[in-house]
């Protein structure tokens, strides 16, 4: 295996684009990373498309090949497009197959891209492809939501720890703060607590603004071995460790339902082959879907130690002047999270502080960042080690 | 859900009817083929459940999907059946009456329907044993 740098990443504005396609955005966004790698577009070898769910949200299948071909890869070229699907790990899971293609040997220069459109349907729609991510026929049969089922974790997380109501309020603010410094965020408006406190309940202790938005958007990164990799750019990224690990699919089934396991182990191989321990991430995008989740991800990434979730955000730690920054691009909560591309979009933004290039949301003398991003109730986690 | 998927297992929605590996003594519900300890050394065979269990975790389902609309607001939990598996299910009670370690039997309950003709999906939640709650949740 040989080692793998970025050399370009780009992704579209996040939001309710309601005047703009599905291939549109992800053309935008690919079109950036190709700027950004100042590529012309020849040198692609392959492709990696992370997309959830096209076939409900769009009705397009094979949306790979809709890509190659948008993107003018698919006539002349006639390059391996293939879309992964992992819910909403799709696409860290892209990045992660693109990764093991360009370590391999097999090619050289490889696009991992990641797009959704979920706005074209409704809320009601929209929710229901998202509860798919989880056991259809034993959760879903219930009456399970996807945020219920987040819902049963914070609770638990609640009793078993003393995290607060507060505490998960505090996860949104935070982000919230963080997104009002990304111009490509959804949201940019800056929140109070007392604003997450009084939004409405939709599945008791979560409340509106404890949960992600529905989001359009698309990202693209471009990987190329490490020994070439300043040929093309001044400022590659290397891809220290890329990991990947499951979990059952019903959250039910769970060792322990307030950890996500498949993180745990994830970032355990991820730390291991970097060769670094979680206290040497200086920046990280982490998978807050819900705002539990981004608490038991500090748990489980190894920030702190189970059931001092809770306190890591109150003493703000993961501000983005703290310890360990956390989610400066807003996150799923303010940045948005169209499901795809979330894992595309952390790889990028951490490719953007690690090189310095993050504007207003800049982790000062960030070295080495960390992605992760989780599929369902956490039966997927992917976790990525990047470094300067 | 589509007809076939759910009359599928019907028995087992009906009667909690799951699955034990008498290999390994692991019960299992939702009913499995496949023993995931003993993989290919395990014996599975069916299971009735005795229907008894407690309350891992709930919440009050306030933005239910549209077919759960008449219900709401609803209490959603994970139950872990007196054997041991732990399952989702709807829980009948009132959202303020509902706690962490509260002891709770199966019964048998409508969850949905398809329109005003269609089939009326049944299965299995759970109510409260009695009164006297296992008000601690800290054996869990
Ligand atoms: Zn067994």
């Amino acid at each position: 295996m040989r080692d793998v740098a970025i050399i370009g990443v780009g992704y579209t504005k996040f939001g309710e684009m309601w005047g703009r396609s599905f291939r549109d955005i992800m053309i935008e966004a690919g079109l950036e990373a190709i700027t950004d790698a100042g590529i012309e577009g020849r040198e692609i070898d392959a492709m990696y498309v992370g997309n959830m769910s096209g076939g409900r949200f769009i009705a397009q299948e094979h949306v790979s090949a809709l890509i190659a071909d948008y993107s003018g890869f698919a006539r002349d070229f006639h390059i391996p497009a293939t879309r992964v699907e992992a819910a909403c790990a799709s696409g860290g899971l892209a990045v992660r197959e693109a990764y093991i293609n360009v370590a391999s040997g097999l090619h050289d220069i490889v696009v991992a891209a990641g797009v959704e459109k979920m706005t074209d349907i409704g809320t009601e729609m929209t929710a229901d492809v998202l509860a798919s991510a989880s056991d259809r026929e034993w959760e879903g049969f219930s009456g399970a939501t996807f945020p219920g089922l987040y819902a049963l974790i914070a609770n638990y997380h609640m009793h078993r720890y003393g995290t607060t109501r507060e505490d998960l309020a505090e996860v949104s603010v935070k982000n919230h703060n963080n997104g009002s410094l990304n111009p490509k965020a959804q949201f940019r408006n800056r929140i109070s607590i007392e604003t997450v406190l009084n939004s409405p309940l939709v599945a008791d202790p979560l409340r509106l603004y404890d949960c992600s938005p529905i989001t359009d958007g698309a990202a693209a990164v471009i990987l190329a071995p490490a020994e070439v990799a300043k040929k093309y750019t001044d400022t590659p990224v290397y891809i220290k460790a890329s990991a990947q690990a499951s979990d059952t699919i019903a959250l039910h089934d769970r060792r322990d339902i307030a950890t996500l396991d498949a993180t745990v182990f994830a970032s355990k191989r991820a730390y291991k082959q970097a060769g670094i321990k979680p206290t040497d991430v200086d920046v990280a995008e982490v998978h807050d879907c819900f705002t539990i989740a981004e608490i038991v991800a500090y748990e489980d990434l190894g920030f702190c130690r189970k059931g001092e979730g809770g306190m890591l955000i109150r003493e703000g730690v993961t501000a983005i002047d703290g310890d360990i920054p956390v989610n400066p691009s807003g996150g799923l909560k303010a940045c948005g999270h169209p499901v795809g591309a979330t894992g595309v979009k952390q790889v990028a933004e951490v490719v953007l502080q690690l090189r310095g290039d993050a504007g207003k949301r800049q982790v000062d003398g960030a070295e080495i960042g960390l992605t992760h991003n989780v599929g369902g109730t956490g039966a997927t986690a992917v976790v990525h080690i990047l470094s300067r | 859900m589509p007809v076939p998927r759910f009359w599928r297992k019907i028995r087992h929605r009906y009667n909690l009817i799951g699955s034990v590996c008498r290999n390994c003594g692991t019960y299992y519900y939702p009913p499995r083929n496949l023993c995931p300890t003993c993989r290919r050394a395990g014996k599975m065979e069916e299971y009735q459940f005795k229907g008894t269990g407690k309350v891992v975790s709930y919440t009050v389902i306030r933005t239910p999907p549209d077919q759960f609309q008449e219900l709401k607001p609803y209490v959603l939990g994970i139950v872990e059946l007196d054997e041991g598996p732990r399952v989702t299910s709807q829980i009948i009670c009132d959202p303020e009456e509902a706690k962490i370690g509260m002891r709770v039997r199966q019964v048998f309950r409508k969850y949905t329907e398809d329109g005003e003709d269609g089939v009326i999906y049944y299965g299995t939640k759970f109510e409260p044993e009695d009164e006297e709650y296992d008000s601690g949740g800290d054996n869990l």
